[in-house]
């Protein structure tokens, strides 16, 4: 029995230091989101307070390969030409690893955003310090946030509407809910919404 | 003629149900029932899908401990979450060229909203995840990510003494 009870407690303590602490590091509800200075796919480098006229931003972890990403493109660029004018860009940020999936590499980010017309910047994290700043775990990951005196704060996190597969069958778009009470200046119903994305491919 | 066609389409429809039959269709309700039974039988189940590349890579991890326990109460239970739409074009043919042997089921859930946070409250829905539970020891463990042989092994062998 002895020998039992210490086999569990060892397996727990293997299962302990095994846990990503990712979920517990991000970013929650009301938090103040760090800016960052990363490169776009035009070669430049982008930081949000280059945005001067925004109110907010959707900052959204993605790439190239995933294909929830790739049901979820059409979308986002949807969502950036709904809502950039309204003082919400959508800022879209690749965190993967090239070397575990090249075709999220910068030069395959540039192909991409140039062959789907991105009409948002297209940011590579290449250090991946961004992404686990925000916390974010897979890819499509969306935060909004808003600009205010103190910082860009974290309204939303989570995913973009409740069915990935099925555009047609949505029945509850998340993130435009979430941007439409910001825009009325009434708090977000729902704050916190989970979806099946691709992990990111952190460095080994 | 009439007769026929009708012969064709029972046929068809039987072929149809023993491919479906390969994987069986849950929902968050099977999940929830999961995470509430008290069986002495150890569950390792795995959130995995087609076009996830690690989730693949890890796959034979599962087999190994599926054929190493066979015996045991320990049953390997793989939850795909794959598009609805690529069940009968992808899943079903990836689980019969594999030849996988651990159960296989597919989560029919269009809403991942309505599902996630019956798993485990950390699952954020970055998939390969997994859950190990057997409910008479009250032994509960998710981890979401990648995992080893080593570390399913080092977790399953204790519970099933």
């Amino acid at each position: 029995m002895k020998n039992i009870l210490l086999a569990i407690a060892t397996t727990c303590v293997i299962i302990a230091s095994s846990f990503t602490t990712t979920d517990e590091t991000g970013y929650k509800i009301g938090d103040m989101a760090t800016d960052f200075k990363l490169k776009n796919v035009d070669g430049k480098m982008v930081t949000l307070a280059d945005y001067k006229k925004a109110k907010g931003y959707i900052v959204i972890f993605t790439c190239n390969h995933c294909p929830f990403a790739q049901a979820y493109e059409q979308r986002v660029i949807d969502l950036h030409h709904k809502y950039a004018a309204k003082g919400y860009p959508v800022v879209a940020i690749n965190p993967n690893d090239k070397t575990r999936a090249p075709e999220d590499s910068y030069e395959n980010m540039v192909l991409r955003a140039k062959n789907k017309k991105y009409p948002f910047v297209y940011l590579y994290d290449e250090t991946q310090e961004i992404a686990k700043a925000y916390g974010a775990t897979r890819t499509p990951h969306i935060y909004i946030l808003t600009k205010t005196q103190t910082g860009n704060k974290v309204e939303y996190i989570g995913a973009i509407d409740d069915n990935s597969e099925e555009p047609k069958d949505v029945t509850e778009k998340y993130a435009e809910n979430a941007l439409n009470a910001l825009l009325a200046g009434k708090p977000i119903i729902k704050t916190n919404t989970k979806a099946i994305g691709c992990t990111i491919k952190w460095k080994k | 003629m009439k007769k026929s066609v009708m012969i064709i389409i029972g046929l068809l429809g039987s072929i149809h149900f023993l491919l479906a039959q390969q994987v069986e269709l849950v929902d968050r309700n099977w999940i929830v029932r999961m995470n509430r039974n008290t069986s002495d039988t150890t569950y390792v189940i795995n959130f995995w899908a087609t076009w996830c590349k690690p989730c693949v890579e890890e796959i034979p991890h599962f087999e190994k401990l599926n054929s190493t326990y066979k015996h045991k109460k320990v049953k390997v239970i793989m939850v795909s979450c794959d598009f609805k739409k690529q069940l009968e074009s992808r899943v079903i043919p990836f689980v019969k060229n594999k030849k996988m042997e651990s159960m296989v089921v597919f989560m029919n859930e269009s809403n991942p909203n309505n599902w996630i946070d019956k798993v485990d409250d950390t699952f954020s829905g970055a998939i390969p995840a997994t859950l190990i539970i057997n409910g008479s020891k009250g032994f509960r463990y998710f981890n979401e990510g990648e995992i080893t042989y080593e570390i399913l092994d080092n977790i399953v062998k204790p519970l099933i003494q």
